[in-house]
C-alpha cells in the first residue's frame, strides 16, 4: 500500500514537472516570436527591457490560465499591432513584403533568360555591302 | 531598343534613391497603434493625489468629454521635456488632462509634480504597468486623445510638443464654448 502511494506520488510529481517543462518551453517559443518594442531588434525572450519582462510575465500567466498560443499572440497584436510579431501575417498590406522577393527573382530571371536567348541566336548573315567592307578592312 | 537599355537602369536607380531617401525620414520607433479608432480600454486605478482616500479613476468617468490621457513617470527623462507643454495646455483650459503614472514610486511622482507643476486633473497609479500593456504603451511618455464616446482618436508616442498640440490635438477638440453669460 505504502509503495503504491509512493509510486503514485512520484508519477504525479513527474507529470506535474513535465507539464511545467512543457509550459516553459511554450512560453519561451512564444517570447521568441514576439518583438520587443523598446529595443526593436530583439525578441521579448532576449530583451532585458522592463516591458519585455512584463510581457514575458503576461505570457506565463496566460499559459497558466490555459490560453492558446493564438489567443496570446492576438492579445499582443491587439495592443501593440502586427509589428510585434516577427513573422507578419499574410494579408493585403504585407503582400509585397512576402511576395516581393519572389517577384523580383522572377523579373531578374526573365531578363537573364532574354539576354541569354538573344546571345544564342545566330547572327544574321552579312549583306553583300557588309561583306565587301569586311574584306576591305582585312586586306 | 538601345535607348531602353540605358533608360531602364537609370529609372531603377532614381526610384531606388527616392525610396531610400524617403526611408531616412521615417522613424522606426513610431509604431502605428492598433488602438486608434477603438474604444479606450477600461480600467479602475487608485489616484496618486495624497489624501485621495481610496478614490479611483476610470476612463468612463470622462464620458461626454474630449480628454487627454498622458502616460508619465518621474524616472522618464523625455517626460520632463514635455512637461512645460502640458502645463501650458492645462492652463489654457481647452482640454482636461488625466495622468497615468506608469511604474513609478508614488512618493517620487508626487515630489515630481510638486517641483515641476501639476497639469493633471487627476493622476491614476499604474504601479505594475498592467494598464500600460492594455494601452500598448512601450515608451513613456505617450499621450492618447479620447473623444466624448470614449474612443481613442489620436496617439502621440514620445513627448508632446507645441507643434503636436497645434497640428494634431487642437483640430480634434470640440469648439470652445461661448464665453460670457448665456441666457
Amino acid at each position: 500500500m505504502r509503495t503504491t502511494a509512493a509510486l503514485l506520488c512520484t508519477v504525479l510529481m513527474a507529470t506535474a514537472h513535465a507539464a511545467d517543462h512543457e509550459e516553459a518551453a511554450r512560453a519561451r517559443a512564444l517570447a521568441e516570436e514576439l518583438r520587443c518594442l523598446v529595443c526593436q531588434n530583439q525578441t521579448i525572450a532576449d530583451s532585458h527591457a522592463p516591458l519585455a519582462v512584463d510581457l514575458r510575465k503576461q505570457i506565463d500567466r496566460q499559459i497558466a490560465d490555459g490560453k492558446s498560443d493564438r489567443e496570446i499572440v492576438s492579445y499582443m497584436t491587439d495592443r501593440y499591432g502586427e509589428f510585434i510579431v516577427y513573422r507578419p501575417p499574410f494579408n493585403a498590406t504585407t503582400f509585397l513584403l512576402w511576395c516581393g522577393p519572389f517577384l523580383l527573382l522572377a523579373f531578374g530571371a526573365l531578363i537573364a533568360w532574354r539576354v541569354v536567348a538573344g546571345r544564342r541566336r545566330a547572327p544574321a548573315p552579312l549583306s553583300d555591302a557588309e561583306r565587301q567592307r569586311a574584306r576591305r578592312l582585312l586586306e | 531598343m538601345i535607348r531602353l537599355r540605358y533608360a531602364a537602369p537609370l529609372a531603377a536607380l532614381v526610384l531606388l534613391a527616392f525610396l531610400l531617401w524617403r526611408g531616412l525620414a521615417l522613424d522606426p520607433r513610431e509604431v502605428p497603434s492598433p488602438l486608434v479608432g477603438k474604444p479606450a480600454p477600461a480600467f479602475t486605478l487608485p489616484l496618486l493625489e495624497s489624501g485621495a482616500g481610496g478614490k479611483s479613476f476610470s476612463p468612463s468617468d470622462m464620458r461626454g468629454k474630449v480628454w487627454l490621457l498622458n502616460v508619465w513617470a518621474s524616472w522618464c527623462v523625455a517626460c520632463r521635456e514635455e512637461h512645460p507643454v502640458l502645463v501650458e495646455l492645462a492652463k489654457s483650459g481647452v482640454v482636461p488632462i488625466v495622468g497615468l503614472n506608469y511604474k513609478d514610486e508614488p512618493e517620487a511622482a508626487r515630489g515630481w509634480l510638486a517641483r515641476f507643476g501639476n497639469p493633471y486633473m487627476k493622476s491614476a497609479v499604474d504601479a505594475d504597468g498592467k494598464v500600460g500593456i492594455d494601452y500598448g504603451v512601450y515608451g513613456v511618455p505617450e499621450t492618447y486623445l479620447i473623444d466624448a464616446e470614449g474612443v481613442i482618436r489620436f496617439k502621440q508616442i514620445g513627448p508632446v510638443t507645441p507643434r503636436i498640440v497645434e497640428e494634431r490635438i487642437r483640430p480634434l477638440l470640440p469648439p470652445a464654448p461661448p464665453k460670457g453669460p448665456t441666457s
